[in-house]
Formats: structure tokens, C-alpha cells, sequence
């Protein structure tokens, strides 16, 4: 075990392997100073100059490790902790002395992998995560086998690899699921993007420039059309002038749906988002897991949603929401801030001079937006204290948040009892996967007013401005030349295709690998034939499994062991030998093959022709030059043939 | 008196054990038993597991239990990598104190497998580290420095593999009945005794011009007729004249003519002389203490006159 220059390589690989997904998200800085330190240790292994002494090391861990707590303003986190643990992983190469080192190294090589995870589990992900550890074991069998050149090395690690995969097939079925966490986690645990509990001019139209999916509904039976689409999200009730807020619900009235129609069963797999909200179609009523449907029949989940999570839920398109509505929840539905956006509170109260029908005052609005040049647009100009009366009649330019946002300001000023209902609407459908994607880029915002007899019912501004958009999705409804993902507009048909593809695949990968939970792994050994699921019962089944395994595993591999140096002319010659010796003739352990013959043809005459024809051709075959698979062959037939 | 009996009870192991032939290793005489780094990496594995339980990380089953299953799947290639091979016990070679016994086992593979880095050593650490090429044979060599004259065994010697990865060791014991015979130390060069003539008068002969043999630089006590005046003249230095052995001419190199050392240092003089003596081409003999070996000549002459020497006072003659 010494630490040579290949050795050396081979370590800078792996750490470099390991650390490069997480350039994406270190800080630049970092990066830079773990490329420098990586392309120095290699150049001292390429030029064989001696490592830095220790003093200089330890300046330079100390500078990496204050230069991070000034950064991040802390040393704990879980960023913080992988941070570190790549810097200092990176800086152990330059103080590489024993063997022992080397094997620290490609242990916090494999720790480093998993660490990625955090961010990302993605098939790639899972792909370079294979090759990372190809690399790894090519390292770390240079430490066990120094003779053994790179080809053969790579070859034995890869064979290491895939003899563990069955086993690992075993364990991820049956290893009991514990439903984490162990221990509490920090808040920085996730990245996230999606629909936050406020909505400002702007939030949505930031979000939709995102492809990230938000999540996957795969529907029972017929889907409904994508106009009914409309995803519920967080329900917005206050408004300070710019932003819409849930605040809190004043009543603890359990929300009531009255002649629920249309049914529709649906399954949601949703990308964790780290907020509580789930999302159902319009309106929910049933759900697979314990969650609290709002008095504004907004689902809550008791616990942020930081894993993916997968519900069935129900959902009626046609019904009466609320016919009821206690007075605190109308008076909040009425709530506007004082003082503010004057010409909108004008322009409300001339409606109301006309009609005092909710609908009517409804769809005058809607003509109103329609009438007065209102565009709809990603990019809207900056709006000013009065943000209402800037977009209605100023700039008129805005996203679905400004339409949803002065809808109910209109409404509410006009004396009807309004809200605004974020969300997404509509899907991409999947043929391969036969499901629906919503991604960010869906994220909507629409209004909801109550009526008398009809409870609260949903309208989308929007649709008056640019129907395109309920009807086809976002691209259709913005002009050609607005800064959308590249995948959002209209890509070519075979790049679309594989994109759902892909997705149709990350999907199964989704379900299958990482959604595998408790729940999960108990319907799916339920599947298999196993009753009455106890940890139990599952160590036992694991044990029998590793037991088989490693059974034929060793099989396999101790078979080589037993074969013998018997080539193919041997194996005849032996078969020959065996053929002479069932009739008593045994060929003595020094006897030659020639003296052999002679014996056993003066033992059966008859045969002696092919006892000497056998024999010499073996001689020619094994000590002769001549070794063409046609002599072979003939040999081969000449045993076969031989018969006593 | 612990460590007595563990000794008596080693060598009622060893007296009960000795292997002779050829010795396969096989799945009785294997053992296997994870290394320290092998614990190291079940933690490792421990705190990986925590993590993915911890934060629901799939993959991150998945990479724990793939190192996982690599890491005891180890074990059988560890077995493998010893299993089957045929070890046969062969001659070790005499030297001298201070140098280094050469043990030499063969070692066949017979199978169609490479093996990797096997280690064979002693029980006092020597060791020495070998591959093997599938279907060959390999005399594996096995240095022991030789402290002192006398029977050199080595005691049990033990092979070990970490191949491949170092999280498991397999081990086994071979109890072969290897022994060398370790010549005292050669003193430093000093001049042989002189030569008696068969009649037993002791003279120096005067020196033929034929019998010259070439000169040999000055060590205290040469005699002075020996000396080179004339090379002393051509400014050449202190130098003696050396002689054939002339026929006839007998040297004794009797432990008896020595003056009064430590006996150790009197068998170093005399392994010094039977050398010298040897490479002269003198007849002599030798007479210790205990054994008179008459003059005689050639490397078996030699061989006894070491081996006495080598054994002498500790009565394992025949061994």
C-alpha cells in the first residue's frame, strides 16, 4: 500500500467527481478555491514536488473555514456542513501521507454523494452517481491491488458493483421505511419554488418563468376539460393596498358543498414545495390522506409538504360552495384598505348606482377589462403606492395577478363579497405517462364572489382579457417575443416528444424510487402476496433474501475456482480414458499416452486401430504444432465415435 | 507462567499440526474477520443510513445499500482470492548469523483465477507480498534475518489477503516444518593456524615460486617470511604472499589453540577459518570441544565443519 502518483490521480478524480454537482448551488467563491486547490494537488503529483507544509495548510483551512462563517454568518446548516466538508475533503488532498488518508478520502467521497442528494435525486443524478462510484472503487482496489493495471481494475470494480446491485434490489424493497425525520431539520433543508400564502404585482409572473413541475395528476376516468382545470391553492383574503394575504379564517365552519355533481377521482403526486398547501381541482371533497380542508376550502397539510407527497383526492365541477357564510368571513370578504386607490372605489361605486346583482356587477367588470385596452403581459410596468388605480387606469398592462388583485378590489368596493383564489390552471398531458404535468409556469391567480343562492363562484378575469390562456396555456396567450423558458414556447415536435418522454420516465422514477414509503412499500408488498405486514415478518423475508443471494452469488463465483487447467483436447482425451477404463482398462498415473495405447490395443484388438488413431492424434493435438479447430474437431468425433 | 503455558501449549498446536506435502487451502483452514477499516466503513454506512432515513433520501438507500452489499460481497472475493491455492513447504537455505534466512514455499494456483496481493508472514512480522497468475506456480520467498547461530524455525507462518478492498481480512495458518540452519557469524579475516605436515612436525614450508599464489593485504600476526618485501620495496604496501595448498599439508583448526574468548567468539574464528581454509583449497579439519572432524576437503567437508559449528553446545545434532 503506497501512495503512488496513479493513486494520487485517482483520489483528485474522485473528489472532483463528487463535488462537481454541487457547484450548482456552493457559493462561487468555494468552487473556485477547490478547483485551485484540486489543480494544484495535481500539478505537485505531475511535477513530484512535496506537498505544502503543515503550517500553510492549516493557514489556508482557516481562511477557507472563516471565509464560509463570513458568508453564511454561521457554521451550522446543513448548507453550511456541506460547504465545509467539500472544502476540507479538497484540502486532506494536500496533506495525502499514509494509506490511511487515501482511505478517509473515498469514504467522505461516498459522504459527499449523498450529501447531493439533498438537492437533487433525479435520473442523471442517479446516473453520475454510478459513475462517481466506478470511480471510487477503481481508486480505492488500487490500494489492495497495486500490480493491477487501470483496464482490469476498472473492469473488477464494475464487477464489484453490479454483484451488489441484487442484494441492494432486496434491501430497498424490504428494508423497513422508517417515516422520517429522526431529528429535526433546519429550515434550509429545501430549495424551493412554488405558490407562496401572499400575493403580490409580480409573484405569479415570476413564477411562471420557472419549467420546474409543480406536480402530476394522473385522473381515473374521463379528465375534465382544461378550461374546468383550476388547481386550488392558497385563498387570499386581506389586502394592505399591495399584496393579498390569507390572514385567518374567523370562523372554525367546516366549508359545505351543496349539490356536488360531476365527480372526478384523480391521484396528485406533488413536488415538495415546503408550505402545507395541497393542491385539488376545483372543489375537493375527499382525500386519501389526513389534511385539513380551510372553511375556504383551502387543503392543508399538518406538516409542510418537504417530500413528495401522493394523494388521491375527489372533486365535484358543478356545486354550491358556502351557501352559508357567517357574517365575520363576509365582513372579511368586504374588507378594503382605507384611504387608498380612490378612482378604483369611484368607478365601483357608479356600478353600484346601476345594479346591486352581484353577477351583473361581475360582469360589468369583466367588460370593463375587456373594453379598455387592458393587455396581458409577463413583463407589466411597475406599479405605485395606488396599485389598483395605476393598473386599472394607467397602465393596464399586467399578469393574472393584477386582473384576480383589481377584479376583487372592484367587487369589494362594489359591495359584493370577493376573494382572490391562487393556484394553477390547466396541464400538460402526458400520452406516454397517460397523466397531466403542472409546472410552475401554470401558477395562475383567479377571483371568487358570493352570491345568494349560488355561495361563492369563480371567476377569471383573465379569461376576459386573454382567453387564450385558459384555453391553451400560457404561451398561446403571450405575444412571441416575451422572455419564456425555452421549452415554453413552442419547441419542435420530436423535442416535445422527448421531453415527455423523459418526464414520462422521471414520473415512474418518482412513484417507484423515491416515493418509496412506508405506505408505499407496504401496498406493494401487499401486492406481492404478503400479508399482515410486521417488522418482523419483513426481517425475516430479508433475511431469507440475503441468504439466497449471496447463496448464488457465491456459487457463481466460487465455481471458477474448481475448474481445472483441462482444455479442450484434455477433456476428450480424459472421456477416452474413461470410456477404456469402464471395461477395467485404467491408464497408470505415469503412463504415457503411447504406452498407454499399446497396452489397451493389445487388450481389445478389435479396437485397435482407433485406440492408436485416438492416441496419436491427441499427441499431435497437445505436443504436436498443429492445433486448427478442424483436428480438433475430428478428434472430438474420433472420442465420440469410440465405442468398446 | 501464563506466557509459559502459552507457550507449551503453541508448541503441542505446533507438534500436533505439522504439515508435510502439499496443502490446500480450503473453506476449513480459511478464516475471515473484518478488518478495522472494515469497521470504520460499517460506520460509516451507519451514519449514511441515519441520514437517508433522517431526510427520506431514496437514492441515498439506494448508495447505502449498494456500499453496503460491495463491502460484504468483499468477503467472498477475500475467500476467493486465498481459496484452492496449494502451498508446498521447500528447502530453506543455510547462512550465517546476521544475514537473512530465505524460507521458500511454492505456491501453485491451479485455477483459472488471478490472485492479488497475499501475504505471507511470520510470526515475529517478516513478511513478503506476492501475486499469482492463474495456472502458475511461484516460489514465494521469505526473508528472516538470522540473529543467532543454531536451528532457525520460524513458527507458524501465516498468509493473509485484504484483496479487494481491504474491508476484510481472510487468513491461514501454515504449519510447515521449515527450519534453517544459521552458521555462526564469520569472524573479521585473520590468518588460518599453520599447516602441519602429515607427520604432524609443525613448520612453515618455505614457498615455491610454483606454488605462489598472489598476495593478500598485511593482517596482524602474519608471519614474517610471508611478507612481500619486495612489493613493500615497489612502494606497494604491506602485503603477504599466499601459497597453494600443497598436497599432503594438513591444517587443524582446533578450538583448543584459541586463546581465551567468549566461545561464541571462538566458533566465529573458527567459521573464519573453515572459510578461508575452504577457499585455499587447504585439507584441514577441525576439533571442537565435543567432535574431531579428520582433514578433509570440498564443500560437504565444509558443510559438516559449519554445521558442527553451528550447532555446537546445543545438541540437535542430528535433527
Amino acid at each position: 500500500m503506497k501512495l503512488t502518483a496513479p493513486l494520487t490521480y485517482g483520489l483528485i478524480a474522485c473528489v472532483l467527481l463528487v463535488s462537481a454537482p454541487h457547484a450548482e448551488h456552493l457559493a462561487p467563491w468555494v468552487s473556485a478555491v477547490c478547483a485551485m486547490l484540486l489543480a494544484w494537488r495535481a500539478y505537485l503529483t505531475w511535477s513530484g514536488n512535496a506537498l505544502p507544509p503543515r503550517w500553510l495548510l492549516l493557514l489556508i483551512t482557516l481562511a477557507c473555514v472563516s471565509g464560509i462563517g463570513i458568508s453564511f454568518r454561521t457554521l451550522f446548516g446543513r448548507e453550511v456542513g456541506v460547504t465545509l466538508l467539500i472544502l476540507l475533503v479538497t484540502l486532506k488532498l494536500l496533506e495525502l501521507r499514509s494509506p490511511r488518508d487515501a482511505i478517509v478520502l473515498l469514504y467522505l467521497s461516498c459522504f459527499i454523494i449523498i450529501t447531493n442528494f439533498f438537492y437533487s435525486q433525479s435520473i442523471p443524478t442517479a446516473l453520475f452517481m454510478q459513475l462517481s462510484l466506478l470511480v471510487i472503487v477503481t481508486t480505492w482496489l488500487h490500494l489492495q491491488a497495486t500490480a493491477l493495471a487501470l483496464l482490469p481494475r476498472v473492469r473488477l470494480a464494475a464487477l464489484l458493483l453490479a454483484q451488489a446491485v441484487p442484494m441492494m434490489l432486496l434491501l430497498f424493497v424490504l428494508f423497513p421505511r422508517v417515516q422520517g425525520p429522526l431529528w429535526g431539520m433546519p429550515q434550509d433543508a429545501y430549495a424551493t419554488s412554488g405558490l407562496s400564502d401572499s400575493m403580490a404585482p409580480g409573484s405569479v409572473s415570476k413564477l411562471s418563468l420557472s419549467d420546474a413541475v409543480a406536480f402530476r395528476v394522473s385522473f381515473a376516468g374521463t379528465p375534465p376539460l382544461r378550461e374546468q382545470m383550476y388547481w386550488r391553492g392558497p385563498v387570499l383574503w386581506d389586502f394592505d393596498g399591495t399584496t393579498w394575504s390569507r390572514g385567518r379564517n374567523a370562523t372554525l365552519h367546516k366549508p359545505q358543498l351543496d349539490d356536488a355533481e360531476a365527480p372526478i377521482d384523480y391521484t396528485v403526486t406533488l413536488e415538495p414545495h415546503n408550505k402545507p398547501w395541497l393542491f385539488a381541482l376545483e372543489m375537493p371533497s375527499q382525500l386519501s390522506i389526513p389534511a385539513e380542508l380551510a372553511p375556504d376550502f383551502q387543503l392543508l397539510s399538518r406538516t409542510p409538504v418537504n417530500a413528495r407527497l401522493r394523494y388521491n383526492a375527489r372533486s365535484h365541477l358543478s356545486f354550491r360552495a358556502n351557501l352559508f357564510e357567517p357574517p365575520q368571513q363576509m365582513a372579511r370578504a368586504l374588507a378594503l384598505p382605507p384611504d387608498a386607490d380612490s378612482r378604483a372605489r369611484q368607478l365601483a361605486a357608479e356600478w353600484r348606482k346601476r345594479t346591486t346583482d352581484g353577477t351583473a356587477l361581475a360582469a360589468l367588470a369583466l367588460a370593463y377589462f375587456n373594453r379598455n385596452g387592458f393587455s396581458y403581459t409577463l413583463e407589466p410596468p411597475a406599479l405605485g403606492l395606488n396599485s389598483v388605480d395605476d393598473f386599472i387606469f394607467t397602465t393596464k398592462k399586467g399578469f393574472c395577478e393584477h386582473y384576480a388583485g383589481s377584479f376583487v378590489f372592484l367587487m369589494r368596493a362594489a359591495g359584493v363579497p370577493a376573494r382572490v383564489v391562487t393556484g394553477y390552471q390547466g396541464g400538460e398531458y402526458n400520452e406516454l405517462g397517460g397523466y397531466y404535468i403542472v409546472r410552475q409556469s401554470d401558477a395562475h391567480a383567479w377571483a371568487e364572489i358570493w352570491l345568494p343562492q349560488r355561495g361563492w363562484v369563480r371567476y377569471d378575469p383573465t379569461a376576459a382579457i386573454s382567453p387564450a390562456r385558459i384555453l391553451s396555456g400560457l404561451t398561446a396567450a403571450l405575444p412571441d417575443n416575451t422572455a419564456l423558458p425555452f421549452m415554453a414556447r413552442n419547441p419542435p415536435q420530436w423535442l416535445r416528444g422527448l421531453r415527455l418522454n423523459w418526464d414520462a420516465w422521471a414520473y415512474q422514477w418518482n412513484q417507484w424510487v423515491l416515493g418509496y414509503n412506508t405506505e408505499r412499500q407496504f401496498a406493494f408488498l401487499t401486492r406481492l402476496g404478503m400479508e399482515d405486514i410486521t417488522w418482523k415478518k419483513l426481517a425475516m423475508n430479508l433475511l431469507a433474501g440475503v441468504a439466497l443471494i449471496t447463496g448464488v452469488l457465491a456459487l457463481l463465483m466460487l465455481r471458477r475456482l474448481y475448474r481445472r487447467d483441462t482444455d479442450a483436447v484434455q477433456r476428450r482425451y480424459l472421456r477416452f480414458c474413461a470410456k477404456l477404463a469402464r471395461q477395467g482398462m485404467l491408464r497408470a498415473p505415469h503412463e504415457g499416452a503411447a504406452d498407454f495405447a499399446a497396452r489397451a490395443a493389445a487388450r481389445f484388438p478389435q479396437q485397435a486401430a482407433a485406440i492408436h488413431d485416438i492416441s496419436q492424434r491427441y499427441l499431435a493435438l497437445r505436443y504436436g504444432q498443429r492445433s486448427d479447430a478442424a483436428s480438433l474437431q475430428a478428434f472430438r468425433d474420433a472420442v465420440a465415435a469410440f465405442k468398446l | 507462567m501464563l506466557a509459559t503455558f502459552k507457550q507449551k501449549f503453541r508448541n503441542w498446536v505446533r507438534r500436533r499440526a505439522i504439515e508435510t506435502g502439499t496443502v490446500t487451502l480450503n473453506q476449513r483452514r480459511i478464516y475471515i474477520l473484518p478488518t478495522r477499516q472494515g469497521f470504520a466503513f460499517a460506520f460509516v454506512l451507519v451514519l449514511m443510513l441515519l441520514g437517508d432515513i433522517n431526510y427520506n433520501l431514496s437514492l441515498g438507500y439506494v448508495l447505502t445499500f449498494l456500499l453496503a452489499t460491495m463491502g460484504g460481497m468483499s468477503m467472498l472475493h477475500a475467500f476467493r482470492n486465498m481459496a484452492q491455492l496449494q502451498f508446498t513447504a521447500a528447502h530453506a537455505e543455510s547462512v550465517f548469523a546476521g544475514d537473512a534466512a530465505q524460507f521458500i514455499v511454492h505456491c501453485h494456483n491451479p485455477g483459472l483465477l488471478a490472485r492479488h496481493q497475499i501475504v505471507l508472514h511470520d510470526e515475529a512480522g517478516h513478511r513478503t507480498v506476492f501475486d499469482l497468475a492463474p495456472q502458475q506456480s511461484l516460489a514465494v520467498r521469505l526473508a528472516v534475518p538470522a540473529a543467532q547461530r543454531g536451528w532457525l524455525k520460524p513458527e507458524r507462518l501465516v498468509l493473509y489477503t485484504e484483496f479487494p478492498l481491504g474491508l476484510f481480512q481472510a487468513w491461514s495458518y501454515l504449519y510447515f516444518d521449515l527450519c534453517a540452519l544459521v552458521y555462526p557469524k564469520p569472524a573479521a579475516p585473520q590468518p588460518l593456524p599453520a599447516a602441519t605436515a602429515q607427520n604432524g612436525a609443525g613448520k612453515v614450508e618455505a614457498a615455491g615460486d610454483d606454488d605462489f599464489a598472489g598476495l593478500r593485504g598485511y593482517v596482524a600476526g602474519d608471519a614474517l617470511p610471508r611478507i612481500a618485501w619486495k612489493a613493500l620495496a615497489r612502494e606497494q604496501g604491506l602485503q603477504v604472499k599466499q601459497f597453494h595448498a600443497q598436497q599432503g599439508r594438513e591444517l587443524w583448526l582446533d578450538w583448543a589453540t584459541l586463546p581465551a574468548i567468549a566461545d561464541e567468539r571462538k566458533l566465529e574464528v573458527l567459521t573464519r577459518w573453515v572459510l578461508d581454509a575452504e577457499a585455499q583449497g587447504l585439507r584441514y579439519g577441525l576439533r571442537l570441544p565435543d567432535v574431531e572432524l579428520p582433514p578433509a576437503q570440498g564443500p560437504a567437508h565444509r558443510t559438516e565443519c559449519l554445521r558442527h559449528l553451528a550447532l555446537f553446545g546445543i545438541g540437535e545434532t542430528s535433527q
